[in-house]
């Protein structure tokens, strides 16, 4: 945990050497979030509402997945480029060293101007929060806290196993965007409106439904029947990131430096 | 005239090399547009929901279906990273050694990587939406007349894109930096250009901006001609309003290019 700390602390240095664009790219950063929250808003001034769920909702639905996207890509950010470090035969100075490779490779790239996209991300929840005609209580609260943490635990696991396929194929897999962006996508308007095949996919094999939809359904007082299985399913979804972690160590095994 | 001929297929025939990259694109720009397509439906599900809109579902459809198919030509970000090198590296100064004007030079490069990568690309999205069961089908378009306007106005679009984006190139020579300024306006220019929600579904007043500038006459315009929500004789009208721009942004861009070139430092050794 210290390392790490140190780690953020020297590449945030690092990042603020190039100042203007250091701070144009978080401007950009939170543009680019905030057209498609536009784009949404638009569409239900057109629409009034979208299957029985109100703006609000879907805003809050919104505010939950972009603040969890952006805090994993922030964290998980060396996994994603982890491919360079694969081609390059840097991976082999890691391996030398006495830490866990997990640590190193989230340490090796930390992207602060992904703080754009978390702080449009927090001011979507915060306004969604405060308009939506919801009795705030402690339970709500901590599954609120609970959906964004384990979505954080999600991402996270996808930019892992978009890693892990690099000790196989060395290139960085493009598919995988499918899943950090698409999903991101996907999940921002609840996921009742989707298709089956879509709700199961995104339900049972990664799970977004169980940190968004489902405990969303006891924040919004939707559900019928006991609802303590609706407030632990981000729990359950959380579950994702270990055999995410396994295979990662199986690929640290089958690692074969291209070298140079 | 031959020279740039030849830049440009030589970059056409290099941007079919990556077919891997391709297929990668295209199963993200299928999901993608089976989400979007999702989401509209679910719209359009309420009562009477043509009250509200000028647009039809089946004609957001065929909307999604060719955004996603043509996304190279029409998205900004797509862009040429060797291009931003020779600014920041310092080796423009050969690039501007070559005995052809740098303006035309970039612009066949970048038109012809977008081609190359949008033929790779558009047939298998195409294929596949017009042989996917309701409400997903893609339809034809209503008429031969508006399937030649599509095509006319599709590569009037390129043509004006590629203008475009010529802006943000010549951009670097001030900011040095490309990442933030492409954002920023790939951010605006994609929104006008109805990428993230048609311009059609856009409250009045937004579309009256969207409409007062170029970026919607690359996408929008094209994809709501091949279903017939423009109707024919407009499309005709609108063929003229790109000619317009095209002129009036490849002759700004010139300027701009020219007076870049003047003071450009040359960075590096």
């Amino acid at each position: 945990m210290v390392l790490y700390w140190k780690y953020l602390t020297i590449l945030f240095k690092s990042q603020l050497q190039y100042r203007t664009s250091f701070w144009l790219l978080t401007a950009g950063q939170f543009l680019v979030p905030f057209a498609v929250f536009a784009g949404m808003y638009f569409l239900f001034q057109r629409f009034g509402q979208i299957e029985g769920w109100t703006f609000y909702e879907v805003a809050l639905c919104f505010g939950i997945i972009h603040v969890a996207f952006s805090l994993g890509e922030c964290l998980a950010r060396g996994f994603d480029a982890f491919s360079s470090l694969v081609i390059g035969g840097d991976f082999d100075r890691i391996l030398v060293r006495p830490r866990s490779t997990v640590l190193q490779v989230l340490g090796s790239k930390f992207e602060f101007t992904r703080v754009g996209r978390l702080v449009q991300g927090i001011f979507v929840l915060i306004w969604a929060v405060t308009h939506i005609s919801v009795d705030w209580n402690i339970a709500k609260a901590v599954t609120l806290l609970l959906m964004i943490g384990c979505g954080v635990l999600i991402f996270s696991g996808i930019f892992i196993l978009a890693a892990t396929m690099c000790f196989w194929t060395v290139q960085g897999l493009e598919v995988a965007n499918i899943f950090t962006d698409g999903g991101r996508e996907m999940a921002q308007y609840p996921l009742q409106i989707y298709e089956k095949w879509v709700k199961v996919f995104f339900t049972f094999i990664i799970p977004f439904g169980c940190v968004n939809y489902l405990p969303l359904l006891f924040i919004l007082d939707k559900t019928n029947g006991s609802s303590i299985g609706y407030m632990l399913a981000p729990l359950a979804g959380a579950i994702f990131i270990l055999p995410c972690l396994a295979i990662w160590h199986v690929g640290v095994r089958h690692y074969r430096s291209t070298g140079s | 005239m031959r020279a740039y001929i030849s830049v440009g297929k030589l970059r056409f025939i290099n941007g079919l090399q990556y077919r891997s990259a391709a297929f990668a694109g295209i199963a993200t720009q299928f999901f993608w547009g089976f989400i979007i397509i999702m989401i509209y439906k679910a719209f359009f599900s309420q009562n009477d929901p043509l009250r509200m809109t000028s647009i039809s579902l089946d004609q957001l459809v065929s909307y999604v279906w060719l955004q996603q198919a043509f996304i190279t030509f029409i998205v900004l970000w797509f862009r040429d990273a060797e291009i931003f090198q020779l600014i920041t590296t310092g080796n423009i100064a050969y690039e501007l050694c070559r005995p052809c004007a740098i303006y035309e030079y970039w612009y066949v490069k970048l038109l012809a990587t977008r081609l190359a990568s949008a033929l790779l690309r558009c047939f298998p999205i195409l294929i596949a939406a017009f042989a996917l069961p309701q409400p997903y089908r893609m339809e034809n378009p209503p008429s031969f007349v508006s399937f030649a306007l599509f095509a006319v106005t599709l590569c009037m679009g390129l043509l004006l894109l590629v203008s475009i984006s010529m802006f943000i190139y010549i951009s670097v020579f001030w900011t040095m930096s490309p990442v933030g300024s492409t954002l920023m306006i790939g951010a605006f220019g994609e929104f006008m250009a109805g990428l993230i929600i048609p311009v059609p579904l856009m409250p009045e007043w937004l579309q009256k901006i969207a409409y007062s500038l170029p970026f919607r006459w690359t996408a929008d315009f094209p994809f709501r001609v091949y279903s017939g929500q423009i109707p024919a004789h407009d499309a005709a009208w609108g063929i003229l309003v790109q000619l317009v721009w095209l002129v009036v942004l490849v002759t700004l861009g010139k300027m701009l290019m020219n007076k870049a070139l003047r003071q450009v430092v040359v960075q590096g050794g």
